[in-house]
């Protein structure tokens, strides 16, 4: 190949360039989500509904940025007080990267329960999510939900009361898959997932116990009703496993409504029904979470 | 095939404060969704009047809304105006006809990113509210317009001949 031929190729492909270049330099950027169809943060750090996982990756971005949402959550119960506090970061709309930490007070009841009054709990919660297919907002025309999978660390402080409770671990993974679709006609929002986990009472009193030490497959989901274009109710329902011998473990739920303050700020307000926590009956109470979010 | 496509497209001259584009087959299939039977999302949107006030609102809001008015600049507007709210009636059960082009043809290399279609989508949203359509009949309608965003994003033309 004369060096003449190799120059004119060269030039060739350099207009070629040159010419497409500024309609396909597939420009990196912030925002494009419409507002809360990448939900809020649920209490373990990733995007969703307030307890259950969803599918939707975190922050605003689309597939041609990076996005990012902070919460603080708080979840006032009976005898107990549930809060957490995290931050994930969205990827390209694709991957999803979370750290949530949980801080679980057991204030008066803690003494009755022999840890002392106001002993806490507290976990750490590092988690991925991938989304694997579909778009829950834009595909409109088919019923194919969006798909994600995603892996949740978590490590729980207070080994040794979390053992002598009767865990079996102090640190584990759980799994889940997670299908999530808006049918933006009806302005219905739904999830289910599934979730592989041995985790007593979200991981907060460690993992599997005298009554089972492998994952099990539970189930949470929500099913909401866009009212206005930042305004979301709806209801979750999530059940966990029952692996500890000196408590039962009850299924959970919440009845919820998200607004969405501002494009980069929403607040959750939830009234949840933990069931019985270690042994203390009928921990239902209110559930406020604010996300701020890019 | 040429005089069959002449003959299929019907095309007339330029409609006046037109750019002239190149020949293409005029069909209602071309507008990318079928429309809404009945008359209740017709009424809804406030007939034809109600249409051109958010056809106008919309074009105004994108070529003023700075996520998205590079794309504007250069485009027929008159015509961008009339085709959509052929599009829009047709859609919304009008019964006009549209006789642009199909929504990838329209958008060939034009660089569409995904957000620049949400902000058309808000912009879309906020001319709606305007004009006090109700929030189901709005969603209605984007829940339509949705799926065109494979037909609008990053649509690439056919390479050139060397």
């Amino acid at each position: 190949m004369s060096s003449v031929t190799v120059s004119r190729i060269a030039l060739t492909a350099a207009l070629i360039v040159a010419s497409v270049q500024p309609a396909f330099a597939n420009q990196r950027r912030g925002g494009g989500k419409l507002l809360l169809t990448n939900g809020v943060s649920s209490v373990e750090g990733a995007a969703g509904g307030g307890l259950a996982t969803w599918a939707v990756i975190a922050g605003n971005e689309t597939e041609d940025g990076i996005g990012g949402t902070a919460h603080a959550t708080y979840v006032a119960l009976p005898d107990f007080d549930l809060s957490s506090a995290g931050a994930a970061i969205g990827v390209s709309d694709r991957i999803e990267l979370s750290y949530a930490y949980q801080r679980f007070d057991t204030r008066a009841a803690g003494a009755a329960l022999g840890l002392g009054r106001g002993f806490t709990f507290g976990q750490h919660i590092v988690g991925a999510k991938v989304k694997l297919i579909g778009d829950a907002v834009w595909a409109q025309d088919t019923p194919l939900p969006q798909i994600a999978a995603g892996v949740q660390y978590k490590i729980a402080e207070r080994g040794a009361v979390v053992k002598a409770v009767g865990a079996a671990e102090t640190r584990s993974a759980d799994l889940y898959v997670a299908a999530t679709k808006l049918w933006l006609a009806q302005g219905i929002v739904a999830d289910a997932t599934v979730r592989f986990t041995k985790a007593n009472q979200l991981g907060l009193l460690g993992f599997g116990g005298p009554k089972g030490t492998d994952r099990t497959a539970q189930f949470e989901g929500s099913l909401a009703k866009m009212l206005t274009r930042t305004l979301v109710v709806g209801a979750e329902y999530r059940t966990e496993p029952d692996n500890l011998g000196f408590a039962e473990e009850d299924d959970s739920y919440d009845l919820f409504a998200a607004w969405a303050v501002h494009r980069n700020v929403s607040l959750t307000a939830a009234y949840v029904d933990l069931g019985d926590i270690a042994t203390v009956r009928r921990q239902r109470g209110l559930f406020l979470s604010l996300q701020g979010g890019f | 095939m040429i005089a069959m496509l002449l003959f299929l497209g019907l095309q007339a001259a330029t409609p006046a404060g037109e750019q002239p584009v190149a020949p293409y087959v005029q069909s209602d299939a071309n507008a990318g969704a079928t429309p809404f039977a009945g008359a209740g999302m017709w009424r809804a949107f406030h007939g034809q009047a109600g249409v051109d006030r958010i056809v106008d609102d919309l074009v105004a809001r994108s070529v003023a809304d700075p996520r998205i008015s590079d794309i504007f600049k250069g485009q027929d507007l008159v015509r961008l105006r009339r085709t959509l709210k052929e599009q829009f009636c047709y859609i919304l059960g009008g019964g006009c006809r549209y006789t642009g082009r199909t929504m990838r043809a329209a958008h060939t290399d034009m660089g569409v990113q995904q957000a620049d279609m949400a902000a058309l989508v808000e912009n879309l949203q906020a001319a709606m509210r305007r004009e006090h359509v109700g929030f189901g009949a709005q969603n209605r309608f984007l829940a339509k317009l949705a799926p065109m965003h494979r037909d609008v994003v990053k649509i690439r033309g056919p390479r050139p001949a060397e």
